[in-house]
Order: C-alpha cells, then sequence, then structure tokens
C-alpha cells in the first residue's frame, strides 16, 4: 500500500469518524471480554515487573506517536508504580527525544535563526512528552487522526455496551460489589489484540484498519504490536497478548498512580466505620430497651 | 407539638451571662437535645441528618478542591490531574467530592420518597416540603454547574445541550430563548467564560443551600417531626427526647452510610461517574451518547420522551415543579400510606416508574425504549394530577392506631403512665 | 429488669466507646484537609535544582530561580576573592555568616560564605535583606556599589564581593542558601 495515498485516505476517514456522531447500533463493536488484573477489586495491586514491562512497551512502541503527558520522569521511580532506579530515570529523561521547551531564552529568542525551536533536555520533574508539539502538528503528521495522549486512557474508555435489563439488574449491583473498574482496561486490551482481516462484506477505507473491538470496526492506527516486536529482559512471552496485558497495566498505572495508596488506605477507612458503626449500635440497642 | 419550650438551665455564671445576650445553647438545647421526638421514627427518619452531613463534607472538601482548582478552560482539566496526582491527599478529597455527590442525591431521594410514603407533605407540613423542593432544585442546579468544571466532553456536551433547552422559548416569543442562551453562555457558543462564571455560581450556592436548610429544619421544629403512623404527638409517652435517642439512631444510620460512602471513594471512585469526561472537552467532536450524571436521568428521559422541544422542556422542569403543589394535590385526610391500601400500591408503581425512567434515560430513545419512556412520562403526571386527588377521596384507609403509644405498645397501654427511663432520662446526666 | 445504676453504667460506656471512637475518625479526617495545603509533589520536585556551572568563565555572574527567589552565582576573580578576605570582621555591620549550612553564629568570613578549595564560587540569595529588592551587579555594566559587590536601587544598600553588607539600611548580609558541589562543575541547591 503506498504510504501517502494511504496517508491521506486515512486522514479524511479520521476526520469523518471524527466529527460525525454515530449512533452506536447494538452489536456494531463486539462484546469486550473481561479480563483478569492485579490491580483489580478490593486487593488490587500493581506488579512491579508489569510495569516496568509496560514502560519498555510504551517507550519502544507507543512513544513514536503517543504522549504521556501528565506522568513525570520521577513519577517512574516513585512508590506505587514501575520503581525504576532514581539513576536511570535521570538517564532516561535527559536522553527523551521530545524534549521541553522553556520559554523565549535571555535574548527574547523562541527558535534558532533556522528556525527550530529551543528546547532542553527532560530532567525528573518533567512530562513524557509525545513527539509533536500541538494538537495540529500531530494531525498534520498524521494526515488528520490524533494519536491522543495515554495518561487516562484506561479511564477515558469503558467496556460497558448497551445491555439488556435483565444484564443491567444483576451487572450492576455484582459490579458495585467486586468494585469494578477495569473497564477501560478491558477495552484497552481487546483493542490491542483485536486487530483482524475485515470480514469479507466490509469495506476498509483507505489507510483504515479493522479491528473488532473499535466502535465502528475501522480505525486508523495500524496494528501497533507484532510477536517479538519488544525484547523482554525478564524472560516473558513476546507475545501480542503478553504486550498487550503488560502496557495496559503500564497504561492504567499511568492514568491511577494512586491506586495502591487509595485501595491500602480504604479497607483501613472500612474496618474504621464497620467498628464505629457496630459500637453506635450497640449504644443505641442500649439506650432504645428502656424505651420499647 | 409547636415552639417546645427549651427546660435549659445555665450552669455557671458564664453560660448565665451568655445566655442573657445570645441565648444559642438555650436554642440548640431545646431544638435538639430535649425536643420531643415521636419514639416510633423508623431509619427512614435518619435521611436528615445524613444529608446534613453531606452538604458538610461536599462544602469542605469543595472549598479545598477550590484551592487547587484553575477555571479556565484550558488550565481546568489538567488542574484536576494536578490534584489527583501532586497535591497531598489530593485524590482522596477529590474522590470523597465526587462520589459525595452521588451520595447526596441517594440521600435525598430516599428522604423525598420517605415523605412522599408517609405523608409528610400534608398539613401543617407544607412549607417544609416546598422548602425541602427548593433545596432539591438548588441541589440539581450545584451539581450540574459542578459537573461542568472538569471541562471533559460530557462536561462540555452537557452543558451545551442542557444550556442549548432554553432556545426553546423561541417558540413562545421570537428571539427570547437565543438571547436567554447565549446571556448563560457570555458567548455565542459554550467557552471558558462559561466556565468561569459556572465556577463563582458552583462554589455559591451551596451557602444559599445552607440557608434554606436553615430554614427547612426551623419550620420542622415549629410544627415537629412526623412519624410513620401519620399521627402526631398528643401526650409524653409519645415521644422521646431527641438526645441521646433519636442522636444515638442517627450516629449509627450515619456511620453505616458512610460505609457505602466510603467503598465508593476507595473501591468503585469512577463508577457513578461516566468514562467520556475523562477525555478533554473538544468543541469539534460530541460524544456518541451524551448522557447526564445518573440523578438527573428520569428527568432525561422525560425531555426525551416528548416529540415537541418545547413540550419536552415544559414536561421536565413541570415533572419537579409539580412536587410543589404535592400538599394540595392529595386529598386523602389519612397521612400515612400504612393506612391507605390503595393509594400505597400506586405510589410503588410511581417509585417503579421514576426507577424505570432513570434506566430509559441512558438508552437512546427509539424503538421500546421511547414507548416505555412515554408510558413512564404519563404515569408519573397521572400519578399527580389524577390518582392523588381520586384517591385520597374514594379510598377507605384501615383501621389506624389512636395513638403513637398504642401503636408502639399495643392496645393495653395507650398513653398512661410514663415508662420508665424515657421521660426520666434528660435530667439523669 | 437490671437496676437502675447497672444501666446506666453499660449505656455511659457505650455511648463514650462509640463517641471517642467516632472522635478519632473525626481527627483522621481532618489531617488530610490539612496536609493537602502543604507544597504538592510537583512543587517538592522543584525544591532541588542542579546548575551546571561550566558556561561560567571567571569574573562572570548567573541568576537562577529556586524554589521562586532568584540566586546569584558568581565565578570571582583573584582580585574579589582578596579584597573579601582582607576585610576585618568588626568593620561589618552584620557579623554572620548568614549561611544556612552553618551554625547561626559562625563569623562572616569569607571562608564561611563559600565553600573549602572553591573559593572563587560564590551562591547567594539574590534578594535585599532591607525589603526584598534585587540588588544590582550580576551582570557587567551593573552598578557594584562602593564594594566592588551588590548595589541595591531600592533604599541605597551597598553589599561586598562576598555578598555582606557595607554600607545603606539592610540589616543582614545577602544569605547562602544551602548547597553542594555534585561534581566539579555542578552545585545541587536545595
Amino acid at each position: 500500500m503506498k504510504r501517502s495515498t494511504a496517508l491521506k485516505a486515512s486522514a479524511v476517514a479520521a476526520v469523518m469518524l471524527g466529527l460525525t456522531t454515530p449512533v452506536l447500533a447494538a452489536g456494531e463493536a463486539a462484546e469486550i471480554p473481561r479480563q483478569s488484573w492485579t490491580f483489580a477489586g478490593f486487593r488490587g495491586h500493581f506488579d512491579k515487573a508489569q510495569l516496568q514491562r509496560g514502560f519498555q512497551v510504551y517507550k519502544e512502541v507507543c512513544a513514536n506517536c503517543h504522549g504521556l503527558k501528565r506522568v513525570r520522569f520521577r513519577n517512574l521511580s516513585e512508590p506505587g508504580g514501575p520503581q525504576f532506579p532514581e539513576e536511570s530515570v535521570k538517564a532516561l529523561a535527559a536522553s527523551w527525544p521530545n524534549k521541553i521547551f522553556d520559554g523565549p531564552n535571555d535574548q527574547g529568542e523562541i527558535a534558532t535563526s533556522k528556525g527550530v525551536i529551543i528546547k532542553r533536555p527532560a530532567g525528573l520533574a518533567d512530562p513524557i512528552l509525545g513527539p509533536h508539539d500541538n494538537e495540529k502538528a500531530a494531525r498534520a503528521a498524521f494526515n488528520g487522526a490524533l494519536p491522543p495522549d495515554l495518561s487516562v486512557i484506561t479511564l477515558a474508555r469503558s467496556a460497558s455496551h448497551a445491555g439488556t435489563l435483565l444484564q443491567t439488574l444483576v451487572g450492576m449491583p455484582r459490579d458495585i460489589v467486586n468494585g469494578y473498574q477495569e473497564g477501560g482496561a478491558d477495552y484497552l486490551y481487546a483493542l490491542l489484540t483485536g486487530y483482524a482481516n475485515a470480514p469479507a462484506d466490509m469495506k476498509l477505507a483507505d489507510g483504515m484498519s479493522y479491528n473488532k473491538y473499535f466502535p465502528g470496526n475501522q480505525i486508523a492506527m495500524i496494528a501497533p504490536l507484532q510477536p517479538g516486536l519488544v525484547k523482554y529482559q525478564d524472560g516473558s512471552p513476546t507475545t501480542i497478548e503478553q504486550y498487550a496485558k503488560d502496557v495496559t497495566a503500564f497504561l492504567a498505572w499511568a492514568g491511577d498512580p494512586k491506586l495502591e495508596e487509595r485501595k491500602s488506605m480504604g479497607w483501613k477507612v472500612l474496618l474504621y466505620l464497620l467498628i464505629t458503626s457496630l459500637l453506635f449500635y450497640a449504644a443505641k440497642k442500649r439506650l432504645w430497651a428502656q424505651v420499647h | 407539638m409547636a415552639n417546645h419550650e427549651s427546660t435549659y438551665k445555665p450552669s455557671s455564671r458564664f453560660e448565665r451571662w451568655l445566655d442573657e445576650r445570645l441565648p444559642i445553647r438555650r436554642m440548640m438545647h431545646g431544638q435538639f437535645v430535649d425536643f420531643p421526638t415521636p419514639r416510633n421514627l423508623n431509619y427512614l427518619w435518619t435521611f436528615g441528618g445524613i444529608l446534613t452531613a453531606c452538604l458538610a463534607i461536599q462544602i469542605v472538601t469543595g472549598v479545598v478542591l477550590a484551592m487547587h482548582y484553575i477555571p479556565h478552560e484550558a488550565m481546568a482539566f489538567d488542574s484536576i490531574e494536578r490534584i489527583r496526582r501532586d497535591v497531598n491527599y489530593g485524590w482522596l478529597i477529590r474522590n470523597v467530592h465526587a462520589v459525595g455527590a452521588s451520595m447526596f442525591f441517594i440521600a435525598v431521594y430516599i428522604h423525598m420518597a420517605r415523605g412522599l410514603y408517609y405523608g409528610s407533605y400534608k398539613a401543617p407540613r407544607e412549607v417544609l416540603w416546598i422548602l425541602g423542593v427548593i433545596i432539591y432544585l438548588l441541589m440539581m442546579a450545584t451539581g450540574f454547574l459542578g459537573y461542568t468544571l472538569p471541562w471533559g466532553q460530557m462536561s462540555f456536551w452537557g452543558v451545551t445541550v442542557i444550556t442549548n433547552l432554553f432556545s426553546s422559548l423561541d417558540a413562545v416569543i421570537p428571539g427570547l430563548g437565543t438571547r436567554i442562551v447565549v446571556w448563560l453562555w457570555g458567548g455565542y457558543s459554550v467557552s471558558g467564560v462559561t466556565l468561569n462564571r459556572f465556577f463563582s455560581l458552583h462554589y455559591l450556592l451551596p451557602f444559599v443551600i445552607a440557608g434554606v436548610v436553615a430554614l427547612h429544619v426551623w419550620a420542622l421544629h415549629v410544627v415537629g417531626q412526623n412519624n410513620p403512623t401519620g399521627i402526631e404527638i398528643k401526650s409524653k409517652s409519645d415521644s422521646v427526647p431527641m438526645a441521646p435517642y433519636a442522636v444515638m439512631k442517627d450516629m449509627f444510620a450515619l456511620f453505616v452510610f458512610m460505609i457505602v460512602f466510603a467503598w465508593f471513594v476507595f473501591y468503585a471512585p469512577n463508577y457513578l461517574g461516566h468514562a467520556d469526561n475523562y477525555i478533554e472537552a473538544n468543541p469539534l467532536v460530541t460524544p456518541p451518547h451524551i448522557v447526564p450524571e445518573w440523578y438527573y436521568l428520569p428527568f432525561y428521559a422525560i425531555l426525551r420522551a416528548i416529540p415537541s422541544k418545547l413540550g419536552g422542556v415544559i414536561a421536565m422542569f413541570g415533572s419537579i415543579l409539580i412536587l410543589l403543589f404535592i400538599p394540595w394535590l392529595d386529598t386523602s385526610r389519612v397521612r400515612s400510606a400504612r393506612y391507605r391500601p390503595i393509594f400505597k400500591w400506586f405510589l410503588y408503581l410511581f417509585f417503579l416508574s421514576v426507577i424505570a425512567l432513570g434506566y430509559l434515560g441512558a438508552k437512546t430513545p427509539e424503538g421500546i425504549y421511547l414507548l416505555m419512556s412515554r408510558i413512564c412520562t404519563f404515569y408519573y403526571f397521572a400519578f399527580f394530577l389524577i390518582i392523588m386527588p381520586i384517591v385520597g377521596v374514594i379510598e377507605t384507609p384501615s383501621p389506624m392506631p389512636r395513638s403513637i403509644t398504642e401503636a408502639v405498645l399495643g392496645k393495653g397501654a395507650s398513653g398512661a403512665g410514663v415508662p420508665a427511663g424515657a421521660a426520666a432520662a434528660p435530667e439523669k446526666r | 429488669m437490671a437496676s437502675e445504676t447497672e444501666h446506666g453504667t453499660r449505656r455511659d460506656f457505650l455511648t463514650v466507646a462509640a463517641g471517642s471512637w467516632a472522635a478519632v475518625g473525626a481527627a483522621a479526617t481532618l489531617w488530610p484537609l490539612i496536609q493537602q495545603m502543604n507544597p504538592d509533589a510537583s512543587t517538592q520536585a522543584l525544591a532541588s535544582i542542579e546548575v551546571d556551572l561550566s558556561p561560567i568563565k571567571e569574573g562572570q555572574a548567573i541568576t537562577v530561580m529556586w524554589r521562586g527567589k532568584p540566586i546569584f552565582i558568581r565565578n570571582r576573580t583573584k582580585e574579589e576573592i582578596e579584597k573579601a578576605n582582607q576585610t576585618e570582621l568588626r568593620d561589618l555591620p552584620d557579623p554572620s555568616a548568614r549561611n544556612e549550612m552553618l551554625p547561626e553564629r559562625a563569623p562572616a568570613s569569607d571562608a564561611n560564605r563559600t565553600k573549602k578549595d572553591r573559593a572563587n564560587w560564590l551562591v547567594l540569595i539574590g534578594i535585599c535583606t532591607h525589603f526584598g529588592c534585587i540588588p544590582k551587579g550580576q551582570s557587567l555594566g551593573d552598578a557594584k556599589g562602593d564594594y566592588g559587590g551588590w548595589f541595591c536601587p531600592c533604599h541605597g544598600s551597598h553589599y561586598d564581593t562576598s555578598g555582606r553588607i557595607r554600607k545603606g539600611p539592610a540589616p543582614r548580609n545577602l544569605e547562602v542558601p544551602p548547597y553542594e558541589f555534585v561534581s566539579d562543575t555542578k552545585i545541587k541547591i536545595g
């Protein structure tokens, strides 16, 4: 496929998809299957090794198009996350290709005489920037399509689809009791593993790829993961499924870095409230025993 | 028992000095310590206290969040991310505030349902009920304004849709609706100008709510609480002093409520929200499904059930405003639905249809969903305008006890004799 | 029925227990509300900065921002160092070193205002100790005052080549912030 025509066509399609307001017909995109995540539920926590692998996938694959601008480099070494050693994060930040613009220099210049914006290497306190300075630059590079920033992607997507009344009546209490919050992660995993050949009766717009789970089934992003693409150091399988799992877990952390702190505080607060309720119940019962 | 007289006695020179200048302790004692409370209140009566706690929680967390939030279109979303990631305990305070709004509405719906079932809106509590509806309207306004502030896709498009409703007034007076909408927006579309003023109003309204709550509690204390029998307090054995009896019960109920609150805050903080609001607002991209927060869904369903734009707006606002007239729409001489065998079932059906409208509000208004929305909307209005007036007149109530004491202790003890411990309690410190 | 006193004791104990337990929770709830006003993580991340000294030639000075304050970093010439060393301590209006890394009473010798074996590097908080203006003296054309250091144009305070107040209304020497050399050409401030 000629890259230029593919990109041009994908621009048109992406812009069309972006501007129209499709009413989702039931069953257009397949039901998102649920995965098991270490960070799900009452005792959820992140697997440090998985987060580190996930970051590696982000860095080697996703970072070519997607930024992570709300995550700072220092977050990569803080507790609750991948916890890389601070020195290696410092080195990573300094060598990160997308540098930081600090405003005009002392001469009031923003760019060099050749028109290159003056930037400095990132440090621990700086954000993990994507390859484009702004939305318009990104759309120009991808002919209209905008690779979204991934900082909160697992929060910005969900797995819920139109269900029957019965499914809602059963599913809602079940999800609340389980604390199901992984809809975004389930969706992301499904998306990354959901590339397939388009069915025979479907006409793909130029430059678009078929994906089972993307709304409308046509996505401007070509399949990002291939087997063996990223070399894991810890011997984990280098399959698409493993990459998808790891990078989704990493992005779940990126969107919710306080998850472990939150869940660890949670059970203590609930225990406290339970004890206090029981104490008040006993006090109330004793008190009212005289009245009834 | 109107205007209960306080039995407060100042116990020190300072207390006497203060009592002569600002009798606040006397008032607090009279209204919240030895205030006669019906002895048969069930747990549905604890939600007033719970709602006060919810209001306090929202104001405290809100004021704190306002120390970090930036109401500018380019910075609002990022300022909230900073709160979630960098501000000390910011994630916690934000979760409490967001979940707290939902908990506030869960509590208010239960509180209103209690009022409907036990006839708490009937004379002499009409003003109390009306103040309550005003509080509810202010809560809905506050919630709507607050949801704009994250400036996500749902924030932006929700505001766009709901403010656009006012343009339906163009059908009444040409140009009026559009001018109102432009005035609300401060421009020709929803923008950062709108955001800034909505932030200001969102900060203001909770304090207006607090003021109306004070009036609501005042009105309540003048006429006294209703109770499950609907029969007023007639003698001392019908009541217990508020402290410690009702206070203890309220504290227990509050902590149980907090367990549910905490569950959402710590384990399902985004469950009651919408994923699309984690996407930054984009005026050029409309989300496939624009849905308000769950507590508006029944009214959203009513809005979309009526085929005409103006008709839908009138129906939606009408469905809330009609609540103001309930004290006069219900013709029954009997307060509590416990003793109203026919009305009771119509009321249960009403609750069911409101829940159904909530479910339908999240669906696309077509096919079976649209049909059911229309049926439920019809029933909603029929319940108030047809059933309430008619059933009140034709219904024969079930046999009622003669007093609260009789309802609690049985036919033998009909108010004679004061049970040991109850009325004696306040003197015993 | 249990006796009144026994009843009372049990009820009071439970009420007190429940009440005090609830009070503990209320106090614990107060902590996040107070702590959220303290500097957040991104502010704390900038609490320390590293400055590369290699571009600063002898006789030059740069200004960097640290915790919202201007920091004067001067690579002093031999004459400037000598002048600072030759000053008698009793001639100084403020005899205190004003160096955060030293005890309060340390005298304002030039040695106490610089690092050992790195006497050419002077690192100061560039805020006049009078009313907070930023003294002149960093750039080549600036007035440096009568003592060759810095001059505050607001009310006429003169600082010497060690940043110590010599003449004018300022009460204290320019402060030395906490810093250390992480390499021969790099310092970490804060």
